[in-house]
């Protein structure tokens, strides 16, 4: 470094000169173009911009220059330096941003591995079934009431207006507990929770009882022994057949969609009088089938109805059973399997794959059905 | 029961563009369920005519009779011999059941038998058969296969249509019927409800005098009869015959309509029986009166009677059963079978015909004891009309004097039929109970309709059922029959307005709560039958006097290995993970909430409370009826093996182990707000060093942890499987009511780390909860991070390592006070558990 100039000597100081500054600016910025990263930049910021770069120690000079010629030699300088700390700055941007851009390309993975670290669970299409149905019922102010699996016969078919001998007795192959005359049964039907019900709420009563009920029957492709239903009792101030229709039919509504409707056929059940089967209007072909053979459909074999379970208004004789002052209150109740729902709702054709516990059956429903 | 139409149409004028499924449509609206709509040989087209039997040639060369029948067909029919159609064919046979002279059913080249079997003439056995000689199954009527139709002689001529003589064609409705529509159980009642369906004239076959039908008594006395228990039968009619030809063929008009009733002719003394009882509903039973030694009485068995009944079953009687006996004894389980010895054979010239009208539920119990159910059972314990023993009888009696040549000798009868009550209902009711007015003339008109007798006083109606509906005794049955009338496609569709609910109760709706986190968790649900045995509880290593020994048996178990209800959920569990694994599972986690039964001697009372129906039982009898039941409480159980996290490109997975047992339960606990203590347990079927108790509020509600190594084996599971099984409704019951907030606390939080060594067997979880409690309000949480047993810690020492957070609400603690929290939990897991400080 040259000491600096108390007295005007004009000696040249080439590195001032405007080639040399314009060389240097030059080599810099074309340096700063050719960096390919921000590490090339680093090396090009230390080489042309750092303290040991020529045009740092070209402004060095600037002191040691005339007064007349700092001035002059001062601009040229600074403008160089400040053209190079430009580039540099909006060299770094874009090469920041690539970096960005490569990084991000970098990190890539494929998206489309398995992620199933912990196995998946579900619950049961019974039980979720039976849940949606419980809310059908809630949805209407209705409450959801159960009952043991062991029951007494008194519950089960006395208070039901099934006596000892009746035939009804025959039509339900019953599972006695302990021996045949003690009084004792797996229930077989939901139907002890309407008079546990009646017994044990204040009127009005709407209710409605899921849950599991017991036949004698071996298990195949249609028959189980253990199985599910649910049931629904209303009893109130004048409350009618068309009371009972209209019930069903709103639960046909929102279990198969807005419009589908039953049809009430007369039959018979010792509990309730008059007595009814309830059939479903087929919610996938609404009866388009019917007399259509170009157009089967496997849903309603083609019917236009599927049977659904059985109803009635509840036989006096039960309410009396119960307490209830019949010259005051009517009844009505229905019931359905909940197996036969979920087997024409979901297409299932056997009935044991609802009972194996397979999981690979009740995965397929995962937490809804 | 089936019926074919061409029968209901004697009595009824159906149209006859309505057919099988037409008027199956119209009773299914009326209430009867049909269940099928059959055409009889539906199949069968082409030309089928009778023919009789020329001559038969045993053809004896072949392993299997076979016979080469000359057939005469009808002029016109047969072979065609230089030119000329003859009107007689050769026909291979394999059936013997016929002779030469026989009149038989002839199936000619060119028919198509059910099945689609074509007939043509062929090659066989040697011959050229030229046609077939048909059996039932053949023409689609039935499944008898035994032999050939052989028509009763006189009945036809050869080259006669075959057609309408086997009733081809007729339309035969199967009717499932209630228990409450015995009627239906005949072609009567159910042509009574076409005819009301169609609003057509019905001509009732009963409306007779039935003496009408049979002329005068010979004079000789009849067989007598008598009714000695008044509660088993109320009407006993009793007619006598004589000079029967028990050879004499029954009529092909019989025996068509019997085979398309799905019963099979035997003679002509028990097919008048079984026909009339199809067509009028009352069951009948023919004795041959010379096997009788003395009057037919109707009456209890005696203690230690047997009977031999015609199924070739001997039957002990109980005191119970009625019985038609004559003085030496039974003869018959009334209403339900005959006994063999009385039975009518080839050689009964003398029958006497037994028509009772029995007491419905007596009927019933007999055929539920001897678990026995027959057209005659099935008919009385629905109720027969009352009505018809002496109609009936008389009828049968008439068919075998026309049919069989008999005589008619004389009648014998009992009657104590008591008169049918009216039922006295509002005109209203009916529609008030619809939804719907419906006039009062169209009540009293349905009323008719169903044969009641309807007188209108003022706005009553008192109505007398017709003597063939026992089932119409309450104002609510005669409501039905009202509203079926009317139809019920007719009823309005309206819905009640329930009170405003309390939705679900709070159990229910932890219980939902219970099943997602199960799934949640990666539980997935199944729902097993809660049959067990006890080598099930063997199989799990369960102790003698274990509870859940108390085992709830059944009487009648669909299988002997599993007699019992289940006490645990995990055999069920162990049986859906077995399949699961034999069907190629290896990662399983499995679970359920379902109930168990607990209590021995349940159902074995000799005398069980049955309080009276006629009005709400006390309170005391309540109690009495629930004090019949087991207790039947609400668990969850779960069951996992292989890995609990699978392995992947993220590394290893992890197998299920005990803690995972654990943790499913400790997470149900928190996901219901519950605290649980958690203890080491010794409790099969776990690993004595793998299991935990769980207990809530000091009583142990369940356990969790790996199973026992020697169940594992003996259940052929995988090795180290574990599972956890807790009752949960002893859990729900400690879900607190509305869990209080917590204070939450912005200062900083101090953490500390604080090693301490213990005895091997001290639980971590003593020294946590010490370490907690001593440690004070401003020691928020404290949670194991790692143990360390070895050389360092010494023989039969652990070292565990916790994780301290402390907080105070207020302020910033200072290190002084941390320190001083420090020690204190220190001192507290020293005093209760010999903690030192790790070195």
């Amino acid at each position: 470094m040259s000491a600096p100039n108390k007295t005007y000597d004009p000696v040249a100081v080439s590195a001032l000169s405007d080639d040399a500054v314009a060389a240097a600016r030059e080599a810099a910025l074309a340096a700063i173009t050719a960096a390919a990263d921000l590490e090339a930049l680093k090396a090009v910021r230390l080489e042309h911009a750092g303290d040991r770069s020529p045009l740092a120690l070209a402004n060095r000079e600037i002191g040691a220059l005339p007064p007349a010629a700092k001035a002059e030699a001062g601009k040229r300088v600074g403008q160089a330096r400040a053209a190079v700390k430009r580039a540099l700055e909006e060299r770094e941007v874009v090469l920041a941003h690539l970096r960005d851009e490569r990084v991000l390309v970098e990190e890539a993975v494929d998206v489309t591995v398995p992620v199933d670290r912990r196995p998946r669970g579900a619950r049961h299409p019974l039980t979720t079934l039976m849940e949606r149905i419980e809310d059908v019922f809630l949805a209407m102010g209705y409450e959801i009431a159960e009952g043991p699996e062991v029951e007494t016969e008194w519950h089960n078919f006395d208070a039901l207006n099934i006596a000892p001998d009746h035939p009804a007795r025959t039509m339900q192959d019953t599972f006695f507990v302990g021996s045949p005359e003690g009084g004792v049964v797996l229930r077989t039907h939901t139907s002890p929770v309407q008079v546990r019900s009646m017994l044990d709420r204040p009127l009005p009563i709407y209710v409605a009882c899921p849950g599991r009920v017991y036949r004698t029957d071996e298990l195949d492709a249609t028959h189980t022994p253990v199985f599910h239903q649910v049931e629904g009792i209303v009893v109130d101030e004048g409350i009618t057949m068309g009371d009972l229709k209209g019930t069903l039919d709103h639960f046909a509504a929102a279990m198969f969609g807005a419009g589908i409707v039953t049809r009430l056929r007369p039959s018979y059940f010792p509990f309730t009088e008059p007595s009814a089967e309830v059939d479903l209007q087929c919610f996938v072909c609404r009866g388009a089938s019917v007399g259509d053979p170009d157009h089967p459909c496997r849903t309603c074999s083609s019917e236009g109805w599927i049977e659904w379970g059985g109803c009635g208004m509840v036989n006096p004789r039960v309410l009396t059973a119960c307490g209830i002052d019949t010259t005051r209150y009517t009844g009505f109740a229905f019931g359905m399997g909940i197996e036969r729902t979920l087997m024409f709702r979901h297409g299932i054709t056997d009935m044991r794959d609802m009972v194996e516990g397979d999981v690979r059956f009740t995965l397929a429903f995962g937490m809804e059905s | 029961m089936r019926a074919p139409l061409s029968w209901i149409r004697r009595y009824v004028p159906v149209p006859q563009d309505q057919g099988g499924r037409d008027v199956a449509a119209r009773l299914v609206a009326a209430g009867l369920e049909v269940e099928t709509v059959e055409v009889l040989g539906s199949e069968v087209t082409g030309p089928l005519v009778v023919g009789r039997v020329r001559s038969v040639e045993e053809l004896t060369e072949f392993t299997k009779p076979i016979r080469y029948c000359r057939v005469a067909v009808g002029a016109g029919n047969g072979e065609v011999l230089d030119g000329t159609t003859t009107d007689e064919r050769g026909i291979v046979c394999g059936a013997s059941n016929f002779a030469a002279g026989d009149l038989v059913v002839v199936a000619l080249p060119g028919a198509v038998l059910a099945g689609g079997f074509a007939i043509a003439s062929r090659q066989t056995y040697g011959r050229v058969s030229d046609g077939m000689i048909t059996s039932e199954r053949e023409l689609g009527l039935g499944e008898d296969h035994s032999g050939i139709i052989v028509l009763p002689a006189g009945t036809a001529e050869p080259g006669d249509s075959g057609y309408p003589l086997l009733g081809l064609g007729d339309a035969v409705l199967d009717i499932a019927v209630t228990p409450d529509r015995g009627y239906a159980l005949s072609i009567r009642g159910i042509a009574r409800e076409v005819a009301t369906a169609y609003g057509l004239p019905f001509e009732d076959p009963a409306l007779v005098d039935p003496e009408s039908l049979l002329g005068q008594p010979s004079g000789e006395p009849p067989h007598a009869c008598s009714i000695a228990d008044p509660s088993a039968a109320d009407r006993f009619v009793l007619r006598t015959i004589a000079g029967l030809d028990p050879t004499a063929p029954s009529p092909q008009w019989m025996r068509r309509a019997l085979v398309a009733c799905g019963m099979r002719p035997v003679s002509l003394a028990v097919d008048v029986t079984n026909y009339v009882m199809l067509e009028l509903g009352q069951p009948l039973h023919a004795f041959d009166r010379a096997k009788l030694r003395g009057p037919l009485t109707v009456r209890r068995a005696a203690p230690g009677e047997v009977l031999e009944t015609l199924d070739h079953t001997r039957r002990p009687l109980d005191p119970d059963d009625v019985v038609i006996a004559d003085p030496h004894g039974p003869l018959a389980v009334a209403g339900i079978m005959g006994g063999l010895d009385s039975e009518i054979d080839d050689d009964s010239h003398a029958v006497v015909i037994e028509a009772v009208h029995f007491a419905a539920h007596a009927i019933a119990r007999g055929s539920r004891r001897h678990k026995l159910s027959s057209e005659a059972s099935r008919r009385f314990e629905r109720g027969v009309d009352p009505q018809l023993p002496a109609i009936a009888s008389a009828r049968a009696a008439a068919l075998l004097v026309a049919l069989g040549g008999a005589t008619y000798v004389g009648t014998d009868r009992v009657d104590a039929v008591p008169p049918t009550e009216p039922v006295t209902i509002p005109a209203d009711l009916p529609g008030r109970i619809a939804g719907m007015p419906i006039p009062v003339d169209r009540v009293s008109a349905h009323l008719a309709a169903v044969g009641a007798d309807v007188q209108v006083q003022d706005a009553a109606l008192v109505v007398t059922p017709p003597s063939w509906r026992p089932d119409l005794r309450d104002p609510f049955d005669l409501v039905e029959e009202v509203v079926r009338l009317e139809g019920y496609d007719s009823l309005p569709s309206t819905l009640p307005q329930a009170r405003p609910g309390f939705g679900l109760t709070t159990d229910q709706r932890l219980r939902r709560r219970v099943g997602r986190a199960l799934a949640g968790a990666g539980l997935v649900e199944v729902l097993s039958y809660p049959f067990t045995g006890s080598a099930e509880l063997d199989a799990l290593g369960v102790p003698a006097d274990d509870p859940r020994r108390a085992l709830v048996r059944l009487a009648n178990p669909l299988s002997d290995e599993a007699p019992q209800l289940r006490t645990t959920l995990l055999p069920g569990l162990v049986a859906a993970a077995r399949r699961n694994l034999s069907r190629g599972a290896t990662d399983l986690a499995l679970a359920e909430v379902g109930l168990v039964f607990r209590g021995a001697g349940v159902g074995e009372s000799a005398d069980p409370p049955r309080p009276p129906v006629t009005r709400r039982p006390s309170d005391v009898e309540v109690a009495a009826l629930e004090a019949q039941l087991p207790a039947q409480p609400r668990h969850v159980a779960g069951l996992l093996t292989g890995e609990r996290d699978r392995g992947g490109w993220w590394g290893p997975g992890r197998r299920a182990d005990w803690s995972d047992a654990i943790g499913v339960v400790s997470g149900l606990a928190e996901e219901l707000g519950v605290a649980i203590d958690v203890a080491p347990a010794v409790h099969m079927p776990w690993h004595p060093g793998r299991c935990a108790a769980i207990s809530v509020a000091g009583a142990v509600i369940g356990h969790a942890g790996e199973l026992h190594p020697r169940v594992v084996e003996a259940l052929d599971l995988p090795a180290r499987t574990v599972a956890f099984e807790v009752d949960l409704d002893a859990l729900l019951a400690h879900v607190p009511a509305a869990a209080p907030a917590p204070v939450i606390s912005t200062m900083p939080v101090a953490k500390e780390d604080l090693a301490v060594v213990v005895g091997a067997e001290v639980p971590a979880e003593r020294v946590r909860a010490a370490l907690l409690r001593g440690g004070g309000a401003l020691l928020e949480s404290v949670r194991l991070f790692d143990t360390y047993e070895g050389a360092q810690v010494g023989e039969g020492r652990r070292s565990l390592a916790f994780a301290l957070r402390l907080r105070a609400p207020d302020r910033t603690l200072s290190t002084a006070e941390v320190a001083e929290v420090r020690a204190a939990a220190l001192a507290a897991a020293q005093a209760e558990c010999g903690a030192v400080l790790r070195a």
